[in-house]
């Protein structure tokens, strides 16, 4: 043993020490657990470094660009005074300003105006490796900063915080390719999830081909993930191409262009709506709701709140006629005189044959209910409760019933019930003609 | 004076020199290296596939003489790496570790001084480095990353040019200390 551990202890050293990092490996993936001792004492120790390089960085070089920006507005202001014009001048300076308004200023009006609560970061450095775009932020757990915080700017998402130490954080961008976040299209209201490619776009999986979206189109983050508020823009489409099973739609995020500076982590996110845009309209299309004003009901239409149908209508007629005539339903002995059916106005208003206003009867066989209809004839359009034939002493049941009418069945129900049947009449179609389903709709009079 | 006290007093100060090269090979430059791969492609976003860390490594295991000194310090500065990632640690250490081992176990058999084979050594380690790190990624972390060896080659010559003048840098600084 001691012979081979000196003839291989370097080898012996090199199994040793790739084990042990193995198997840390496997306790950080097995439990999901981080090790922060050494990351904590790692970020300790170079992101100060990397603060006071980014403040050497940013005042060394904001002072040669005052100094350059200086020498331009004094070559400017001597043009502009040859021109002799000091309205011109101010007019450039407050056009320079606003094409020159820093992002900073940006960052605070949105930070003003989102309902959530956020706090400002700048990066101050990436984090390792080639394929990882994760950078570090000079906002930690002192300042509130927690772990699976979205990181965002006025112009879109840039990614979330995925590990916090004291005094900086490490934010994964939504260009990693391990990033994942959910989104909703604006115009479509499509949902999917964002997933970061490794370069500059990013893939909204999980999107049925079926599913519609236009180029150009803004995606939002939907708040399904509980990390990115809703209603935060990610960014348009640039492709969206059908897939195997689901559309391959390209996104240009639209939270850093062209690098990140300033960000700010969201503490505590609040939802809103994403923005309006066109929203897909449905193929079919829907009435607004109906009011409940008699103006808008149709004439003749039953009334809100009124008896609902014509049955109704009608037996609320045979009884306004029983009270006037004082004539009650149901009592007097078989034979005894009824009620004068002929006076009864129509359901609809319009006065029966016979009654009070009502109209002239032009033809021949219409102008009473008496007359029977001839096989073949048209039926009157108007309702006829018939009378009951007077002559007969046994006339006494309700009155003679047209089918084709269409209150004649519900007068049958309302007239008062006798055993003898009443007399039905059917307009019979012609021999050669077939029979019809539905026998109003033969019937042009009552179709009108 | 004795032999032993004149011995003493002309070895204290290279004594000290050594000491104070020592701390800055083992903390100050990976340490530089380090920032500069977090900081500097900020700036420059190209310069994020300059892996000065691992040059360091190779230059140190190949000064250093022996396996285990570079084996170490390879897991030393990978795990730092690591930190500042959000990957598992572990996975940059067990590759500078190998990177330390064979850069240290090669420099027994070849003259690292030549220039040739300095660059060919950094193109192989670069290369070696970054397909072993896929392969961990792929087999322990079950990540699906594509390995450009197209890109990699590049990356590799580039680092490989980079590492001829920072290696003659490097010795310059430890003759001189």
């Amino acid at each position: 043993m001691d012979f081979f551990l000196s003839r291989y202890r370097h080898l012996t050293v090199l199994l040793i020490v790739i084990t042990a990092q193995l198997l840390l490996i496997a306790y950080q993936v097995k439990t999901n657990k981080d090790i922060p001792l050494i990351r904590v004492w790692a970020v300790t120790a170079v992101t100060p470094v990397e603060t006071g390089l980014e403040l050497v960085r940013r005042y060394t070089w904001g002072f040669v660009e005052d100094y350059f920006v200086l020498l331009g507005v004094r070559s400017q202001n001597e043009k502009l005074r040859s021109e002799n014009g000091q309205l011109k001048i101010e007019n450039n300076y407050l056009k320079s300003e606003l094409s020159t308004a820093d992002r900073a200023r940006a960052l605070s009006v949105f930070q003003a105006r989102s309902p959530s609560k956020t706090v400002a970061a700048r990066v101050i450095g990436n984090g390792t490796g080639a394929n990882s775009k994760v950078v570090f932020v000079d906002r930690g757990s002192t300042s509130g900063v927690e772990s699976g915080m979205a990181v965002v700017t006025p112009d879109g998402i840039v990614g979330k915080v995925v590990d916090a130490y004291p005094t900086a954080s490490l934010v994964m961008l939504i260009t990693d390719p391990t990033f994942a976040a959910g989104v909703v299209s604006q115009k479509n209201r499509v949902h999917g999830t964002l997933k970061g490619q490794g370069h500059s776009e990013c893939l909204v999986d999980y999107v049925q081909n079926e599913e519609h979206v236009d180029i150009g189109e803004w995606f939002y983050t939907s708040g399904d993930d509980r990390i990115f508020p809703k209603g935060f823009p990610v960014g348009q489409v640039t492709a969206a191409p059908n897939g195997k099973s689901f559309k391959e739609i390209y996104v240009s995020p639209s939270g850093m262009p062209g690098g990140v500076e300033e960000v700010l982590i969201v503490l505590q996110g609040v939802h809103q709506e994403v923005p309006g845009g066109e929203v897909g309209s449905p193929a079919y299309t829907i009435l607004p709701a109906p009011t409940e004003t008699a103006a808008q009901t149709p004439e003749g239409a039953p009334q809100p709140g009124s008896l609902a149908t014509d049955a109704d209508r009608l037996r609320a007629i045979y009884k306004d006629v029983g009270v006037e005539q004082k004539h009650t339903y149901g009592e007097g002995p078989p034979g005894s005189k009824p009620p004068d059916f002929t006076k009864i106005p129509s359901i609809h208003g319009v006065p029966a044959a016979g009654a009070p206003g009502a109209p002239p009867a032009n033809a021949a066989g219409q102008s009473t209910a008496t007359n029977k209809a001839q096989p073949g004839q048209a039926t009157p359009a108007t309702p006829k409760p018939a009378a009951p034939p007077v002559a007969k002493p046994k006339a006494t049941q309700p009155p003679a019933v047209d089918e084709t009418d269409d209150e004649p069945v519900s007068a049958t129900e309302s007239a008062p019930r006798k055993p003898v049947a009443p007399v039905v009449v059917r307009p019979r179609p012609p021999a050669n003609t077939p029979p019809v389903a539905n026998p109003t709709v033969s019937n042009p009079a009552v179709n009108q | 004076m004795t032999e032993y006290t004149e011995r003493l007093l002309t070895e204290t100060p290279r004594k000290d020199a050594a000491d104070r090269f020592r701390i800055v090979w083992l903390v100050v430059i990976p340490l530089i290296a380090v920032l500069s791969q977090v900081y500097v492609p900020r700036f420059i976003p190209f310069l994020a596939y300059l892996e000065l860390p691992l040059l360091i490594t190779v230059h140190f295991a190949l000064t250093s003489g022996g396996p285990i000194p570079a084996l170490f310090y390879g897991m030393s500065i990978g795990l730092v790496q690591d930190s500042l990632s959000h990957q598992p640690i572990g996975m940059y250490g067990i590759v500078k570790t190998l990177v330390g081992y064979f850069a240290a176990s090669v420099s027994m058999r070849f003259d690292v001084q030549n220039p040739v084979v300095t660059f060919i050594l950094a193109f192989f380690f670069y290369f070696f480095h970054q397909f072993f790190y896929w392969v961990l990624s792929r087999a322990l972390l079950g990540e699906a990353l594509g390995f450009d060896a197209q890109q990699t080659v590049i990356f590799g010559l580039l680092n490989a040019a980079v590492a001829l003048p920072l290696f003659r840098l490097l010795d310059k600084l430890r003759l001189a200390s």
